[in-house]
């Protein structure tokens, strides 16, 4: 930008000081230099995962979700398997083929059923930021009607949205999610109207999306039960405002930046639940693939294989790691006396 | 059996060469005596045998265990009137001996009755005498704490029938009678019976004190004549066993001496923990698979400490014959050409530890054919995939596109290859999901036809040597039960006609060994080219793992590695 467009500083404050807390807040993320080097990381791993068909059909051309035991790949104009007999003493044990390093052929090694990996972690990330953007979003959204509502009508409702998340929380999350899952991914759900096979990523979704529940919307109740007590609610009601309008009018602006703060961090934690029971063989069904399957294909492979492991490991560091200080820079920006810290 | 620990297996004799070591090799081995073996290798007797495992085997009662992790033990710990020979060549232990009977059973009637002498003087490990009334009453209980093959193979004892309608009050009346006097013990069956034998020699029929409770006893040892005894049982740490005071050799190729003078088999430990474990002396032996990520390091680093022996087992994909898609003949036939059984072999851990077969009787079965009724050549041995045979025959079938549900242990092999499964039947034209359930569950799961499973991944084990162990009891219609746990044919398979031919094998070989084994291997290759219930994938192999300190490997086509003749001094 020359100088010449640069707006006099006096200006400038002057804009400043009418921005709306949006902008300002927005302005004060952007300068953020950590949230945003996050932002960046993450909006990287987005893109790269979600260009897993193109790398798999046009790069790689591998179906990473076929068994390819006996396949044989070309590398450096020389034929070998992808599954390597050892030759050696007694000649016991098939091993995959390692990393090649070569981006377009096995680039990651293949995993025990012969499968590119690297073409599967991609595949992997994707379904794994969908569960944990899906979940999050669900989440915070029915958390946060529930907590709005609670917190403002008080009394039975209160009282009976209270206890559920009393109830929910009174599961340790994964012990809940887990239980969740064994029965649900056995038969899936059939309400009649409604209907989820035992296989659907619907499944996933919904059991983290629920655990969650109350870890959202239990803080937006406080906070909607503070605000009531405030003049400009007051007067809101006092004017015969309906309580609808209320909510969405007055309280909702209120409550959107510790929505805002919140929507990441649990994007974060939404993918490491979903990596975790997944992992456990209670998320995600073969022959779909995320983070949490690869690392468990890789478990038996660890010996041998450690980057079958390492790799969807690093990508679930990096993925959590960013949406953390995203999260925190979005607290510092949106909600900075924020008591709440993000750590369940 | 079932084995619950899938285990691959196969066969280097390594023995001879421990055995020539040990100054036997020019001696039949049957003929030396245990008691001289043990005073020619007194340097060797002695010592602490740690045996490490991921779990415990479950109950300790010989009577209800049917996990081949505790049949192993239940070699050193207990004895029936009959056992399989532990003394010899790995193909001698099919051989049936007497152990606590005196001598092999003098049969009459028409082969229906068996008349055996009980040994006197023997002592079980609480130091009460075993006499003629132990021996009626373990058959008793055999019915009262519902064995789990009481039904299948000890109904045909007279009053075996009624002991199965009211297991409480079973007398055995004329089934088994005794005579306190001359130490007689004569058993009628209804009708002959050309494996009752073997059927006896199995650790159900293991002699156990009258006095013992009708229940199972669960962790709670119970006393036996074998030259070792349990002592302590935790299923959450360790079990032990050592030496039986009151034993002594009777009939060394029965039941010889033991060499450690304490057995211990720890639990908890992973597999490859396991592994780690055997190779740095702190265990002499793991009772799991070798993970496939340990396999080459333990066959090139370590290869002298492995023990590899082919196992009468299969390997096998059972199909519900009667429930879509499986229903239709030409839908099993089309899985069958389009799995691809060296993948399976690969998954397994190489051409080493598996055997790609077409057959449901593994090859030491007397009578299996070689043939190859789905190939993709004419080749009687197997020769590779068929896929475009198999589209074609599911869409001749009317079943693509209906959803299949697979089901496999959720070990890490078990799994692959389910998952495997699963990608061959998407790829004909099905979609395919996989159930994998832990092991504890899936083996009576996949029993039960109210559960509706469609195709699964299996292994049977042999009990002993002999067709109508797995024709019979895997595709006869006496052993498919609707809606019950204990229906070991899974695949639902029941064909008169086919259930005839079997019975006439089992009659004849009472009297022509040669032909039943012939009747055998062709029912093998009917049942397979007109019903095709299974798609036989592989016969394992065994692999041992033992420290370097280890000496006096054998092994059994039954019960695999001798635990107790393993030395560690």
């Amino acid at each position: 930008m020359s100088e010449e467009a640069l707006p006099p500083v006096s200006h400038m404050a002057t804009a400043r000081d009418s921005e709306s807390p949006w902008r300002s807040s927005l302005h004060q993320l952007r300068h953020n230099k950590a949230a945003m080097l996050a932002l960046l990381v993450f909006v990287l791993m987005v893109v790269a995962f979600l260009l897993a068909p193109v790398y798999a059909d046009n790069i790689a051309h591998e179906n990473p979700f076929a068994s390819n035991v006996q396949g044989l790949i070309n590398i450096n104009g020389k034929l070998e398997s992808v599954m390597q007999a050892n030759t050696q003493g007694l000649g016991l044990g098939v091993t995959p083929i390692g990393p090649t390093w070569h981006f377009s052929t096995y680039f990651l090694g293949a995993d025990n059923l012969g499968r590119d990996v690297f073409a599967r972690l991609l595949y992997g990330g994707r379904v794994s930021l969908l569960i944990g953007a899906s979940s999050a979003a669900m989440c915070c959204f029915v958390a946060t009607m529930m907590g709005m509502i609670a917190g403002y009508f008080g009394g039975v409702i209160d009282w009976l949205m209270s206890r559920f998340f009393d109830l929910i929380w009174a599961f340790p999350i994964y012990l809940l999610a887990i239980s969740l899952s064994v029965i649900l991914l056995t038969s899936g759900i059939d309400l009649g109207f409604v209907r989820i096979g035992p296989g659907s990523l619907l499944l996933p979704i919904l059991i983290i999306a629920a655990v969650f529940v109350p870890y959202v919307g239990r803080p937006i109740r406080g906070i909607v039960y503070s605000l009531k007590e405030r003049e400009f609610i007051q007067a809101a009601i006092g004017s015969g405002a309906s309580d609808w309008h209320i909510l969405y009018k007055e309280i909702w602006p209120n409550v959107a930046p510790t929505v805002i703060v919140f929507f990441p961090l649990m994007f974060a934690f939404d993918i490491l639940t979903e990596s975790a029971l997944s992992f456990l063989g209670v998320g995600v069904q073969a022959p779909q693939a995320s983070l949490g399957t690869i690392i468990q294909d890789g478990l038996n492979l660890l010996y041998t294989r450690p980057w079958v492991a390492i790799a969807p490991g690093i990508c679930i560091v990096i993925c959590a790691g960013a949406l953390n200080i995203l999260g925190d820079g979005a607290r510092d920006a949106f909600d900075p006396k924020a008591k709440l810290r993000g750590s369940i | 059996m079932l084995r619950v620990r899938p285990m691959r297996r196969l066969v280097i004799v390594l023995t001879l060469i421990a055995m020539s070591l040990l100054g036997f090799a020019a001696i039949p081995p049957h003929t030396v005596g245990a008691s001289q073996r043990y005073q020619l290798q007194p340097q060797h007797v002695g010592g602490i045998l740690h045996l490490v495992a991921n779990s415990a085997g479950g109950t300790l009662d010989p009577q209800v265990n049917y996990i081949e992790q505790y049949w192993q033990l239940y070699q050193a710990t207990y004895d029936s009137l009959v056992g399989f020979q532990k003394v010899g060549s790995t193909a001698q232990s099919t051989d049936i001996v007497p152990d606590l009977a005196t001598s092999m059973p003098k049969l009459s009637h028409g082969d229906r009755t068996y008349t055996f002498t009980l040994r006197r003087g023997i002592r079980f490990s609480n130091g009460k005498a075993v006499t003629v009334n132990d021996v009626i009453a373990t058959f008793q209980r055999l019915f009262k704490v519902l064995s789990p093959n009481a039904g299948l193979w000890y109904s045909d004892i007279v009053g075996g029938p009624a002991c199965m309608k009211a297991p409480a009050t079973c007398t055995l009346k004329g089934g088994v009678v005794v005579n306190s006097v001359t130490n007689s013990v004569v058993i009628n069956l209804i009708s002959p019976d050309s494996v009752f034998l073997d059927q006896l020699a199995e650790p159900f029929c293991s002699i156990i004190p009258a006095d013992t409770p009708p229940t199972d006893q669960g962790d709670k040892p119970i006393p036996g004549t074998g030259p070792y005894m349990f002592k302590s049982y935790n299923p959450n740490s360790a079990l032990i066993l050592v030496r039986n005071p009151y034993f002594h050799i009777w009939n060394a190729v029965a039941q010889p001496n033991g060499y450690p003078s304490e057995i211990e088999e720890t639990f908890g430990a992973t597999a490859e923990s396991e592994v780690t474990e055997v190779e740095n002396g702190q265990a002499d032996w793991m009772y799991d698979f070798p993970p496939a990520d340990r396999l080459a390091e333990i066959s090139t680093k370590y290869a002298s400490e492995v023990h590899l022996n082919a196992l009468g087992a299969d390997w096998y994909v059972p199909m519900n014959m009667n429930i879509p898609p499986f229903n239709n003949l030409k839908a099993r036939q089309a899985v069958n050409y389009a799995v691809n059984k060296f993948t399976t072999v690969t998954l397994y851990g190489g051409k080493e530890l598996g055997v790609p077969t077409c057959t449901i009787l593994p090859p030491d079965v007397p009578g299996r054919l070689n043939y190859c009724a789905y190939n993709s050549t004419n080749s009687s041995t197997y020769t590779g995939p068929n896929l475009a045979k198999a589209k074609a025959l599911v869409k001749a079938s009317g079943t693509y596109g209906e959803k299949v549900g697979v089901v496999a242990i959720n070990d890490p092999v078990d799994e692959s290859v389910g998952e495997y499964i699963q990608g061959v039947l998407n790829s004909i034209g099905y979609k395919a999901t996989l159930k994998p359930l832990a092991l504890n569950i899936m083996w009576p799961y996949v029993q039960n036809s109210n559960n509706k499973v469609q195709i699964s991944v299996l292994q049977w084990y042999q009990d002993y040597p002999a067709g109508s162990d797995f024709l019979t009891v895997l595709l006869g219609c006496a052993d498919f039960h609707k809606g019950s746990d204990s229906s070991p044919n899974v695949a639902g398979m029941c064909v008169p006609s086919i259930d005839k031919l079997e019975a006439q094998a089992a009659a004849e070989e009472m009297t022509n060994a040669a032909a039943a084994n012939a009747m055998w291997g062709k029912i093998d290759k009917l049942v397979m080219t007109t019903e095709a219930p299974w798609v036989p994938l592989f016969n394992p192999v065994q692999v041992d793992f033992v420290s370097k300190r280890v000496g006096n490997y054998h092994f059994s086509l039954v019960f695999n590695m001798f635990v107790d003749q393993l030395w560690v001094k």
